[in-house]
């Protein structure tokens, strides 16, 4: 590597670990070993990062990557007749390609570049919901919905004067298919769910949902939010069977500020531009404009083009530890940390059985916040979500006002399960204990 | 004493298991609601006001136990009190907890149940907890 200089996180009177104690309850390595290729946990080993659904932390492979598009092939992309900005524009096409591939996708040109999540679901309802819903029509969510899918639709509906349907959940914290069932029908324009709970962990079978929607509500479009499932699962986007999926590079470790939405060719061909500015533009006459073909439509202004590079090496990364494995690893974690939460006199995990969720471990302790929970935890190092998870309609429906929520990615280690147990056992001792 | 064990000391845990003047006001003069959309706690302070005078004091919500036990102990430091009086309260209140003015020898009588509060200055992310019900307080009276 050279002289590469060294990044001091933290100052010493304000380190990220301020307990450096011994917790090595949890000894058997997981199946990937590979918290090396993380430049920040490298530089912080007692550092227990168990917030990889809120984001993932950055390997190497994607920095420099990105490093490297600004100093070898910058310059704005599908604008200079000069090389380098030829190969600006390459490199961007072929991250384009790569995302397309990680996802299954043949024809990249119905993958577009976002903000991420939040802005490809905003897109969509912006767009699509623009021009098709009326009042009348109907719209359908569920009970266990971000606020990035739960409130864009909600809002999409309301300015079209369109019923707003939530699909009520099972006791388990599974969407209540017979619920959503009796919603759908030809009425219904959008059916707009999760593949995975952000708060929850629960994986949704998206299969028989689409298939469910497609009997019911013929003239629904199915929109998946995709940010808690393609850093963890095995995701052939055609395969789902899906109109739209969104999906956060930064979940992905890729950069943040880059995502994608992948949706049918002939919807996004119809859709009015979300945006408009340059790049987006075919012919621009004084009294009206003709649009750009796919995927520059829906690309207004000067790309992300770094970021998207970056992305491309984070897909590149996930496909070569093997998707399959990342799922093996992280479900063998999330089964550890609930088993050991549960144990804990006072605490609950909640959600389906841990072997049959992603990678999160959403609990509650008796007598004890989730703020509380979290701050005794980074005492310990270790790094968790506390609050509403973004998901204020699925708390009321849990009947909690937030849950503490820890949640692994490939460089998490049993350690760092470790570590979460021994700090959730010394809030007991603070709140339940005394 | 650790970071944590000043962070949950007694008298702030006791206060989050037994918040005192915790309730509706049926002679409340005014209200206001406040809240941390970040994280979701919440609290509702009602006063009942004689003059520029906080005669009655109760409040309502739900959180964390640094939002909960500071609300409990500000009904009980400022009832009775006059505006004026509650405002420099509130001003010393808030640069014990963001540790602009830790708390001095001695103090620690003369603040009472305010000053379990100082480990709070420790905790940057939970000041807001902190200081919620006071600015709820303030805005219920009009001073915010």
């Amino acid at each position: 590597m050279g002289d590469a200089p060294v990044v001091v996180l933290g100052e010493a009177k304000d380190p990220l670990v301020p307990v450096n104690r011994e917790s090595r309850s949890f000894s058997s390595p997981g199946t990937l070993a590979v918290r090396a290729d993380f430049p920040l946990l490298a530089a912080n080993p007692d550092l227990h990062y168990l917030d990889s659904a809120a984001t993932a932390q950055k390997p190497r492979v994607v920095l420099d990557a990105i490093r490297d598009y600004y100093e070898t092939s910058y310059a704005n992309p599908h604008r200079g007749a000069y090389r380098l900005s030829h190969r600006a524009t390459e490199r961007f096409h072929e991250a384009r390609e790569t995302v397309a591939r990680f996802f299954g996708v043949a024809d990249s040109a119905t993958v577009i570049f976002t903000r991420g999540t939040t802005e490809s679901l905003n897109l969509v309802a912006a767009s699509w919901g623009g021009v098709h819903l009326d009042a009348g029509d109907e719209v359908v969510v569920t009970g266990m919905e971000h606020h990035a899918q739960f409130v864009t639709w909600q809002r999409a509906a309301q300015e079209a004067g369109a019923a707003f349907r939530i699909a009520e959940l099972t006791a388990d914290l599974r969407i209540d298919l017979d619920h959503l069932a009796s919603l759908l029908s030809g009425k219904t324009r959008v059916v707009a769910f999760t593949h995975v709970s952000n708060a929850l962990g629960t994986i949704n079978p998206v299969a028989e949902i689409v298939a469910m929607v497609r009997a019911k509500a013929p003239r629904a479009i199915i929109v998946l939010d995709g940010a808690q499932s393609a850093p963890h699962l095995v995701v052939d986007v055609p395969g789902l069977g899906v109109d739209f999926y969104a999906a956060s590079g930064h979940k992905m470790g890729g950069p943040m500020g880059c995502g994608v939405l992948i949706g049918r060719r002939a919807l996004l061909e119809a859709m009015p531009p979300y945006q408009t500015g340059g790049d987006m533009i075919e012919f621009v006459h004084d009294d009206q404009t003709t649009w750009n073909v796919l995927p520059h439509k829906f690309e207004a202004g000067t790309p992300n083009a770094a970021d998207a590079v970056g992305l491309a090496a984070a897909c590149d990364y996930l496909s070569t530890l093997g998707i399959a494995n990342v799922r093996a690893h992280e479900q063998a974690l999330v089964v550890a940390m609930s088993d050991a939460l549960s144990a804990i006199p006072g605490v609950v995990v909640h959600g389906p059985p841990a072997a049959e969720r992603s990678g999160v471990a959403s609990f509650t302790m008796a007598g004890a916040h989730p703020h509380d929970l979290a701050t005794i935890l980074d005492e310990h190092g270790v790094c968790v979500r506390a609050g509403h998870h973004c998901c204020q309609p699925l708390m009321r429906r849990m009947g909690v006002s937030a849950t503490a929520r820890a949640s692994a990615g490939v460089y998490t280690t049993m350690e760092d399960v470790g570590a979460l147990v021994e700090g959730v056992r010394a809030a007991a001792g603070i709140f339940v204990g005394s | 004493m650790t970071n944590l064990d000043a962070l949950y000391q007694e008298v702030l845990l006791d206060h989050y298991r037994k918040p005192r003047n915790k309730g509706v006001l049926a002679e409340a003069t005014a209200d206001a609601q406040g809240r941390n959309p970040l994280c979701g706690d919440e609290v509702n302070v009602a006063v009942a006001m004689d003059g520029d005078r906080v005669t009655a004091v109760k409040f309502t919500g739900q959180g964390c136990s640094i939002s909960q036990a500071s609300a409990s102990v500000m009904t009980q430091l400022v009832a009775g009190k006059s505006a004026t009086e509650i405002e420099a309260l509130y001003a010393r209140f808030h640069s014990l907890v963001t540790g602009t003015q830790p708390l001095a020898d001695g103090e620690g009588k003369q603040l009472g149940a305010m000053a379990a509060f100082a480990g709070v200055s420790k905790y940057p992310a939970r000041v807001k907890c902190a200081t919620m019900s006071w600015h709820t307080l303030r805005k219920a009276m009009g001073t915010e």
